[in-house]
């Protein structure tokens, strides 16, 4: 048993403290701070600040553009990032197409592909999600029928994200109504411009717009653009989602989250005294905060490879939410009846309530319940646990 | 970053693991832990002759282990064991007489010639050293101190009490010259009331509140580990349970309310698992009481839980005395209560965040 790390590791972990440190402007800084959305031109240009050093595509080899890191640097890599405040990469690009290209493309289109995300050329969206194809995906129904050199798809995607931004979506479309659902869908590319795609904005809760509907009409796509073979997307898609992720649990965002909850408690009064002073709202932090210290000590151990990582990664991700949604919860209550301006510009300038940094919690615990939700809701990451635990 | 136990505390572990599993089966458990004395005393012996004491204390002071993973890898097996012998009184009594360099006491008990306890609390002061009110008088102690576990057993008790100049001593008294009630804990295992009348008492050190406390963390430590091992074993017997209980013409695992408590309290126990080892590994640190105040908040919780589930979730043959995992989540409920439950280390963790 050693729970240090080793000390290149350290070196390491110094290495990107210091880079980190620079690389986050100011006004950057500012927006993560106070939970201002970010802009598209925010997040390609922390995409190219990362591109300097090759430490964008954190799980992609050297070969390709990658900084070819263990699964030890990339949670060093992470931790220090959510430490730091930084922005998240945004993952469809780097996280989810690049990995799938890694292991299913053919080579030429990762010498096509792979440049242009990490040159930020390209922005990818996922359209996997469809209103009748939730957590039983591979119900889906878009689909996509083979016609000369083309595929000619029709449907409807929903819920993808910052698809606002991008220039092409991957998508899991139906190729075939034989066997087994999950025996008929593929794993197509299109370009966003393709005549006949149109993108909806949805509002979510809060008041915010990052997710949209994709609707295909008649959306011709060169079968070249088709990933893997026809009838294997299931296979890429499970790929995606049992692929290592080290972040899962989220550690370093809520050891962040915590800190600045614990921060807050210092400055907001109750009954006249700091709300740090205060028994029950202080024990609720503590408790959590041994929740945190524990999952940390678990995501580590699942780090160092103990059990399985369909079912340790499920684990992380739903003790990880839990977690984080915990901390938000907090926040906001936190802030008493500061927390009800619905945060507008004047809220958030002139008739400020709450302290700046804390302006947002509200929004932030609303929009946060999705992490329970997305990436396969914590019920279906349950029924993962459990083939493992009762088959495995 | 390493997560294996080095070869030789997986060698105690294992050996530990199958003399349990061969020596002290359930039925044998029962039979013992409910009467007076409360443990099997050639058992006792036989544990002492595998090592399981020495490795509770260091090289330096008689032993062969003494770190927290030493104490961790021991008490997680009498956990997985349900062993009803007083190790926790002599582990808390063992650390002291080493602290203080008492090597005849710790060889004895090292050998299993000697068992011991330690005293503290009493009915009005079960948490802390500061809440007790016994003062010695001279070279006698007089009062009472409650719930001393192994007190019945032990042929030696040490004492916490205040001297004349207002520190926290530590006496010994034998206990042959004091009045021991023993009796059987709900859980099985013995612990004792022991009323002291102007009883005599050996000084050990005049100011043993720092000894104290760290022996008091180790213990707590054994507690969470011990409480691992019970965990461990009460999730795979739910699961072999729900997977061979048949209702409405199949086993109870299909139905989705219980895989889903399953996974729950499953993940729990891995929160638990790595809590202990983050404790274990701050045994000797500056930072030990807050660590293991934490660890044994999260372990009070994540026992309720997993206590309660293993019960409900077997249904009707949970309730018995005869199933094994009903005896398993009685002890894992105790545990909470044995040297501060889940509220008083919360109140440890606030206390040192706010300082």
């Amino acid at each position: 048993m050693d729970l240090n790390f080793t000390p290149e590791e350290e070196a390491f972990r110094a290495e990107v403290r210091e880079f980190l440190k620079d690389a986050i402007s100011e006004d950057l800084a500012q927006k993560m701070r106070t939970g201002h959305e970010l802009t598209k031109q925010d997040m390609e240009a922390w995409h190219a600040a990362l591109q300097t050093r090759n430490w964008l595509a954190a799980t992609w080899p050297k070969e390709y553009g990658g900084p070819g890191w263990n699964a030890t640097e990339r949670h060093i890599f992470d931790e220090e990032c959510a430490l730091a405040n930084a922005p998240r990469v945004v993952p469809f690009g780097v996280g989810m197409l690049g990995p799938v290209l890694l292991k299913f493309g053919s080579e030429e289109q990762k010498q096509s592909i792979l440049p242009r995300i990490l040159d930020g050329t390209d922005w990818w969206c996922q359209g996997y999600s469809e209103p009748g194809a939730g957590s039983d995906l591979a119900s889906l129904k878009t689909k996509a029928e083979r016609d000369g050199d083309d595929y000619v798809i029709n449907g409807q995607k929903t819920w993808t994200t910052l698809g606002q931004h991008a220039d092409k979506i991957f998508c899991l479309v139906r190729t075939s109504n034989e066997g087994k659902p999950q025996e008929g869908i593929s794993f197509i590319l299109v370009d966003i411009d393709t005549p006949g795609i149109e993108m909806r904005p949805i509002r979510l809760l809060e008041g915010g717009y990052e997710v949209n509907e994709v609707f295909f009409t008649d959306v011709r796509v060169p079968a070249s653009n088709l990933v893997g073979e026809e009838n294997q997307g299931w296979t890429i898609a499970k790929y995606l989602l049992t692929h290592e992720r080290t972040g899962i649990a989220g550690v370093g965002a809520s050891t962040q989250a915590l800190a600045e909850l614990k921060g807050l408690a210092k400055k907001l009064k109750r009954r006249g005294k700091p709300l740090s002073d205060d028994a029950i709202f202080m024990a609720r932090i503590a408790e959590t905060e041994i929740d945190l210290e524990a999952m940390r000590i678990t995501n580590l151990r699942m780090l160092s490879g103990g059990g399985a990582m369909g079912t340790v990664s499920s684990m992380l991700k739903i003790k990880g939410t839990v977690i984080r949604q915990a901390i938000n919860d907090l926040a906001r209550r936190a802030l008493g009846p500061a927390a009800s301006p619905f945060p507008s510009e004047d809220v958030l300038g002139n008739l400020a309530v709450a302290p700046p940094e804390a302006a947002m919690h509200a929004a932030d615990y609303f929009n946060n319940r999705k992490l329970s939700i997305f990436g396969g809701s914590n019920e279906i990451q349950r029924n993962i646990i459990t083939k493992e635990l009762f088959m495995g | 970053m390493d997560f294996n136990h080095t070869e030789d505390r997986r060698m105690i572990s294992d050996s530990l693991r199958r003399y349990l599993s061969e020596q002290y089966d359930n039925e044998f458990r029962n039979k013992i832990a409910y009467e007076a004395p409360f443990h099997a005393p050639d058992k006792w012996s036989e544990l002492a002759e595998l090592g399981i004491l020495g490795a509770l204390v260091s090289e330096d002071q008689g032993g062969f282990g003494g770190q927290g993973f030493d104490i961790a890898v021991v008490f997680e097996e009498l956990g997985r064991g349900l062993c009803a012998e007083p190790m926790l009184g002599n582990l808390l009594a063992l650390r002291l007489y080493a602290a203080f360099g008492q090597s005849d006491r710790v060889d004895a008990i090292i050998a299993g010639t000697e068992r011991a306890a330690l005293a503290i609390f009493e009915t009005d002061a079960f948490v802390a050293l500061d809440e007790i009110t016994m003062t010695a008088d001279g070279d006698t102690l007089s009062g009472r101190k409650s719930v001393v576990y192994g007190g019945n057993s032990a042929d030696h008790i040490l004492v916490a009490a205040k001297t004349a100049a207002g520190t926290y001593g530590l006496y010994e008294v034998a206990a042959s010259d004091a009045e021991v009630l023993g009796y059987a804990m709900i859980d099985g295992g013995g612990a004792a009331e022991i009323v002291l009348d102007k009883t005599p008492a050996k000084l050990i050190a005049e100011d043993a509140e720092d000894a104290i406390n760290a022996a008091l963390d180790a213990g707590r430590l054994a507690l969470c580990a011990e409480a691992v091992g019970v965990m461990d074993y009460l999730r795979d017997i739910v699961k072999d349970y729900l997977m061979q209980r048949q209702q409405f013409g199949r086993p109870i695992a299909m139905f989705q309310a219980l895989q889903h408590r399953l996974v729950d309290f499953s993940i729990e126990i891995e929160q638990a698992r790595s809590i202990v080892i983050l404790a274990a590994s701050k045994l000797e640190a500056e930072d030990r009481a807050l660590h293991i105040a934490r660890a044994k908040n999260l372990i009070g919780r994540a026992g309720k839980l997993v206590a309660e589930e293993a019960i409900q979730m077997h249904g009707g043959i949970g309730m018995t005395w005869e199933y094994a995992p009903s005896h398993y989540a009685k002890r894992l409920t105790m545990i909470d209560a044995q040297l501060g439950d889940t509220e008083d280390q919360l109140r440890t963790v606030m206390d040192l965040m706010a300082a």
